[in-house]
């Protein structure tokens, strides 16, 4: 009981002197992590308020105006219904990164947990565990997705379900390795023998341990599961039109294409790979500092 | 390990297709209400009353026969569907996987062994490439070199070898350029990491001849982790090649599956699955036998990290 008020300062201390670990974690990655931090940022800001920054209503169709290049009011021109395109791209933003938000959630909240289930029990959880998630290494993401599209019918919710579902291995698999690394060192012994218990020591400590490899592994995932929930509304699989979504206005604006007009689907095609790379390049340092810190 | 994993996965497919909303006799009869009788002659011929695990072993015997049963949009057999379009995939992925191995390698080495602006620049344009995904790399493709320049067709399958090639070869590239990059990535950094270790400025030092050297010590351990990259790549081009088919208007498996999985007509979403899992699962073992072939300490089995 005593020894409550010792922790409180603690955290109060600790507080004023460091700066936020995620801010620890970014200045570490170097110009090119934070530069791709700052695209993330900006990526998130147009997700959230993309529908107010539209100069025009996203879904006001009209058909003459179909893939009438870029004019005064209209900077990226028209779509295949004769919609804004660059109203399209930011109001279309929301459930491109929703969905990859909503992947990463799931695969690496389950994926931690059983890693870190699995490397804690070791024995017969852990080998429960790594042969169940072997025979899921078995589904590639995109066919799980198509599979759950044919059960569920097409949507967001279960195509992200479903490539959460195919990365949770990948996730757990790294997880576990470093997870197992923890429990064998001094300081877990020393909390056992204290009679801290396993949800204590997991929670407070090991998962803590082992976050800026979890973190890494989101940001990595992050991109990936936009590139595959982006393949998967492209084959009209998830979101559905009208929605916007840059992988559905590709798909759209494709019969523009061969007519010469490359804007909509092209502007759609960058905005992904912008995302993409900046989420990649974040990734990659973020997992390198790991590795450093190792 | 290989046959559970199957059987595993077949049973998912199976179950998955077993819980679909919907009845099977009104998906049989299009809609359509029949007479009792038929309904019964449906039920019997489908098992569709049986319990599920008969089910289940009424369609693995099946599968392993080559019976997978009958799409019922087109009302023919599904293993005659798959057939017909089975190549078309393979041809892809096993360009694309070409593409890989050779482009991909070959200037991961070259930019691993040159450092200065070749390899500065290979790192920029990997970075990018790597995040390009199929579909967008499609149409970037169709806009550059089949509308602007109209040196390749940017639809169809093609007649002919000669024209197959032509009309195979931008969705190769599609198919395989993120693929590309993340394996040229990855080799540029193991041949680097090779080519400063001990054993490496021995040979140089002993005067041994530089391409005796890269051949010998730098490319040989370097292996190891470009056959990981590469064959999690290849494997992974499977799936992927779903997309590249529906953006090109091939008539593949993958472009099957997904309007079979639009039309609901599961018997076809079923058997495309298990065949594409099933190699999904072959190209995963066999790169599991090239690495105890590359790397005498790796048991069969276990996987080198």
């Amino acid at each position: 009981m005593s020894s409550a008020p010792v922790a409180s300062t603690d955290v109060v201390i600790g507080r004023s002197r460091r700066p936020l670990p995620i801010v620890t974690l970014l200045r570490a990655t170097g110009p090119v992590g934070i530069a791709s931090a700052v695209v993330i940022a900006a990526a998130t800001f147009i997700a959230a308020f993309g529908w107010l920054l539209a100069p025009y209503d996203a879904n006001l169709t009209n058909l003459t105006n179909t893939f009438v290049g870029p004019t005064g009011g209209h900077l990226l021109g028209f779509d295949v219904q004769g919609r804004d395109v660059l109203s399209r791209l930011l109001a279309g933003a929301w459930t491109s990164m929703l969905g990859p938000l909503a992947v990463v959630g799931i695969c690496i909240t389950v994926g931690t947990v059983l890693a870190v289930t699995a490397a804690w029990r070791r024995g017969a959880t852990d080998a429960v565990v790594s042969s169940g998630l072997d025979v899921l290494f078995a589904f590639p993401a995109i066919l799980l997705a198509v599979l759950a599209a044919a059960v569920f019918g097409a949507g967001l919710l279960a195509a992200s379900i479903a490539i959460a579902i195919a990365y949770t291995p990948y996730v757990a698999r790294v997880l576990r390795g470093a997870a197992l690394r923890e429990r064998s060192r001094p300081y877990v012994a020393a909390l056992e023998v204290q009679g801290a218990s396993a949800t204590t020591i997991c929670l407070r400590h090991l998962v803590p341990n082992i976050m800026p490899l979890i973190v890494a592994q989101a940001t990595i995932l992050f991109g990936y599961a936009m590139v595959d929930l982006a393949a998967i509304s492209y084959l009209g699989l998830g979101v559905q039109p009208p929605n916007a979504n840059w992988g559905v206005m590709i798909a759209e604006n494709q019969s523009g294409i061969l007519e010469g007009t490359t804007l909509p689907a092209l502007s759609a095609g960058i905005a992904i790979v912008v995302v993409v790379v900046a989420f990649n390049l974040l990734g990659e340092r973020l997992f390198e500092n790991t590795r450093k810190g190792r | 390990m290989l046959i559970a994993s199957l059987l595993v996965a077949s049973f998912v497919i199976f179950g998955a297709m077993y819980l679909a909303p919907g009845n099977p006799i009104s998906a049989l009869s299009g809609g359509r209400s029949l007479p009792p009788d038929s309904i019964r002659v449906l039920e019997a011929r489908y098992h569709l009353n049986d319990p599920f695990f008969t089910q289940y072993w009424y369609w693995l015997t099946g599968a392993l026969h080559g019976n997978l049963g009958i799409s019922i949009v087109l009302r023919e057999n599904v293993s005659t569907l798959i057939a017909s379009r089975i190549w078309t995939t393979a041809g892809l992925v096993l360009y694309a996987s070409l593409l890989i191995l050779v482009a991909g390698i070959g200037l991961g080495v070259l930019a691993g062994l040159r450092p200065g602006i070749l390899d500065t620049s290979a790192l920029v344009v990997s970075a990018i490439s790597a995040a390009i995904p199929a579909f967008v790399a499609a149409i970037v493709l169709i806009i550059v070199f089949a509308v602007k320049l109209g040196w390749l067709p940017a639809f169809g399958n093609g007649a002919g070898l000669l024209d197959e090639i032509k009309h195979f070869t931008l969705p190769a590239v599609a198919l395989a350029i993120s693929s590309m990059a993340i394996v040229a990535r990855v080799t540029r950094a193991s041949v680097r990491e090779e080519s400063v270790r001990e054993h490496v400025q021995t040979a140089i030092s002993r005067g041994l001849p530089r391409r005796h050297v890269i051949r010998r010590h730098v490319l040989r351990n370097a292996a190891i982790p470009i056959t990981t990259v590469s064959g999690i790549t290849i494997a992974s081009l499977i799936a992927v090649a779903a997309v590249v088919e529906v953006a090109f208007g091939l008539n593949g498996l993958g472009a099957y599956l997904v309007q079979s999985a639009q039309s609901k007509d599961l018997a076809v979403v079923q058997g495309i699955s298990l065949v594409l899992v099933t190699a999904f699962v072959l190209v995963n073992v066999a790169v599991d036998v090239l690495y105890s072939l590359l790397d005498p300490r790796v048991a069969l089995g276990t996987r080198a990290q």
